[in-house]
C-alpha cells in the first residue's frame, strides 16, 4: 500500500510538515465552516435573507456551499481521496454527483408544479 | 496466472492480482458500497426536497422545532445540534488518526484511536436518542383542525409561544375509566393528550392574551398569527389536540416533516449504530493483534472509510434538515 501523502490543501497555499498535522488543520478547517454556519443560522442576516438567487435565498446558497466545502475536505482528506488515482477518484466522485443533480433537478420541478396546482386549483386544501 | 502470462502489463489486463486504480479489492467495494448508500440518502433527502417544495408555504422552520439542549431550560435554537455535528466530525478525526497510526504500525496508537472513535459514535448515537425523545413528547401542544393543519398558540405581549398547558381550563367531566375487570375484550386506553378540544378553546376563550399561529409563512419568513376573532372562527374547526410527534400527526406543522425527521435521521442514526459496532469489532481485533500478524492495518482503514462517510452523510442531513 502506498504511504505517501498529499501534504497541502487550498490548491498548495497551506503545506503541512506531516500527515497527523494536516488532520488536525483540516479538523480546524472544518470546524470554523461549521461555525459560521450556525452563526448564520442564528442571526440570519436581512441582507441575505431578503436576496434570492435563482429562486433561493441566498442564505440557503451559502449553506449548501458551505456543505459542498466540508464534504470535499471530507472526502479528499479524511478519506484519502486526494491520494488515490484520479481515474478511481474520478469514478467514485461524479457518477453520484450527476446522478444527483439530475434526480434534485426532476423533483424539485415537480414538487413546485404541484405546488402551483394546490395553491391555484379550484380545490381548497385547508377547509 | 504467471505461467501463461508474462510481463505484468498482461498481468494487468489479464486480471491478475495488481491494482490498476491503486486501491485493493476490498478498500475499492467499500467505497463503491459507500457511493450506493450516498445514492440512497440522496433520495432520501430530495424526497424531503419535494414534498418541502410542494408545502414551501407551509413548511416547520426547524429553529422553532429544535431549540432544546440537555440539562437546560429555555430556547436554544441549533446549538445542541451543531454540538452533535461537532461530536461527529471530532470522532472521525480521531478515526483517521488511528487510520494514520495503523500506517505506520503503531499498535497502540491505534488502540486508543479506535477506542476514542467508539466513543465519539456512542455520544452522538445517545445525543440523537435525545432529540428523539424530545421531539416526540414534543413542547407546546397543538390543535389540528379538519383539514388536517396544526394551529398553535402564541402570547400576544410578549409573542411567545404558549403552552397549552398555560391556558386550558380543565372541564370537570365523568368519564369513567375502562378497566380489565369490566371487558370482554379489553384494550388499553392508549396514550390520551392531556387536554379536550373543549379544554383549550374554554382557555383560549378565558384568555384574551391567547392568538393562534397557522401553518403558513409570511412575507418576513415568519408564521402567520390571527387576529383574535380569526383565531376564533379558526378553532372552530378543530379536531383533536396534539401533543408531540408521531408518524401520523405532529405538533410543529406539516405531518411530512415529522415522518422524513424520522426517517432520514433515523436511517442515520442506524448507520452510525452499525458503524460503531464494526468499529467495535476492528478494536478487538487490533488489541488481539491480527492486524499485527497481518502485516498491515488496512481494515482498519476500510472501516474508517464507512466511518467517515457516515459523517459526510451528517453534514448534509444537518444542512437540509436543520440549516436551510
Amino acid at each position: 500500500m502506498a504511504h505517501e501523502h498529499k501534504l497541502e490543501i487550498f490548491r498548495g497555499l497551506l503545506k503541512f510538515k506531516n500527515n497527523t498535522q494536516k488532520i488536525w488543520g483540516v479538523l480546524i478547517f472544518l470546524s470554523l465552516v461549521t461555525a459560521v454556519e450556525v452563526i448564520l443560522g442564528i442571526i440570519k442576516p436581512e441582507s441575505l435573507t431578503d436576496s434570492y438567487f435563482l429562486g433561493m435565498k441566498l442564505l440557503n446558497w451559502i449553506f449548501i456551499i458551505l456543505t459542498l466545502v466540508k464534504a470535499y475536505y471530507i472526502a479528499w482528506d479524511f478519506m484519502h481521496l486526494r491520494d488515490e488515482k484520479s481515474a478511481f477518484r474520478r469514478s467514485l466522485v461524479w457518477t453520484p454527483i450527476f446522478l444527483v443533480i439530475y434526480l434534485t433537478f426532476i423533483l424539485l420541478t415537480e414538487a413546485d408544479y404541484i405546488y402551483e396546482v394546490y395553491k391555484d386549483g379550484f380545490i381548497t386544501w385547508n377547509f | 496466472m504467471n505461467s501463461t502470462l508474462t510481463s505484468t502489463k498482461e498481468n494487468t489486463w489479464g486480471g491478475g492480482d495488481s491494482q490498476p486504480l491503486g486501491a485493493s479489492y476490498g478498500k475499492m467495494m467499500m467505497w463503491f458500497f459507500l457511493v450506493s448508500d450516498a445514492l440512497t440518502f440522496s433520495g432520501f433527502l430530495a424526497a424531503y426536497g419535494f414534498s418541502r417544495f410542494k408545502f414551501i408555504e407551509t413548511w416547520p422552520i426547524a429553529d422553532e422545532v429544535f431549540t432544546h439542549v440537555p440539562f437546560t431550560h429555555g430556547s436554544y435554537p441549533m446549538i445542541y445540534v451543531a454540538l452533535m455535528t461537532f461530536i461527529l466530525i471530532m470522532s472521525s478525526v480521531t478515526m483517521v488518526l488511528a487510520v494514520d497510526a495503523g500506517h505506520k504500525m503503531q499498535k497502540n496508537k491505534v488502540i486508543w484511536y479506535m477506542f476514542l472513535t467508539v466513543i465519539g459514535g456512542a455520544i452522538f448515537v445517545g445525543s440523537q436518542a435525545w432529540e428523539w425523545n424530545t421531539f416526540i413528547k414534543g413542547d407546546n401542544g397543538a390543535v389540528e383542525t379538519k383539514g388536517g393543519r396544526i394551529l398553535q398558540f402564541v402570547k400576544a405581549d410578549s409573542g411567545e409561544r404558549a403552552a397549552l398547558r398555560d391556558f386550558a381550563i380543565a372541564i370537570p367531566g365523568d368519564r369513567v375509566a375502562h378497566e380489565n375487570k369490566n371487558g370482554i375484550w379489553f384494550y388499553d386506553e392508549g396514550y390520551r393528550p392531556s387536554f379536550s378540544v373543549n379544554e383549550v378553546v374554554k382557555g383560549f376563550k378565558a384568555n384574551p392574551n391567547i392568538l393562534v399561529r397557522t401553518e403558513t409563512i409570511n412575507e418576513e419568513g415568519h408564521k402567520t398569527i390571527l387576529s383574535r376573532e380569526e383565531s376564533l372562527r379558526k378553532l372552530k374547526s378543530a379536531t383533536q389536540v396534539v401533543e408531540g410527534a408521531n408518524l401520523i400527526h405532529n405538533e410543529y406543522g406539516s405531518r411530512l416533516f415529522g415522518d422524513f425527521f424520522f426517517f432520514i435521521t433515523g436511517f442515520h442514526g442506524f448507520h452510525v449504530l452499525s458503524g460503531v459496532v464494526i468499529n467495535l469489532i476492528i478494536f478487538f481485533n487490533v488489541v488481539i493483534g491480527t492486524y499485527e500478524r497481518r502485516g498491515h492495518y488496512e481494515m482498519v482503514e476500510k472501516v474508517g472509510l464507512y466511518w467517515h462517510f457516515v459523517d459526510l452523510v451528517w453534514v448534509f442531513v444537518f444542512t437540509f434538515f436543520y440549516l436551510v
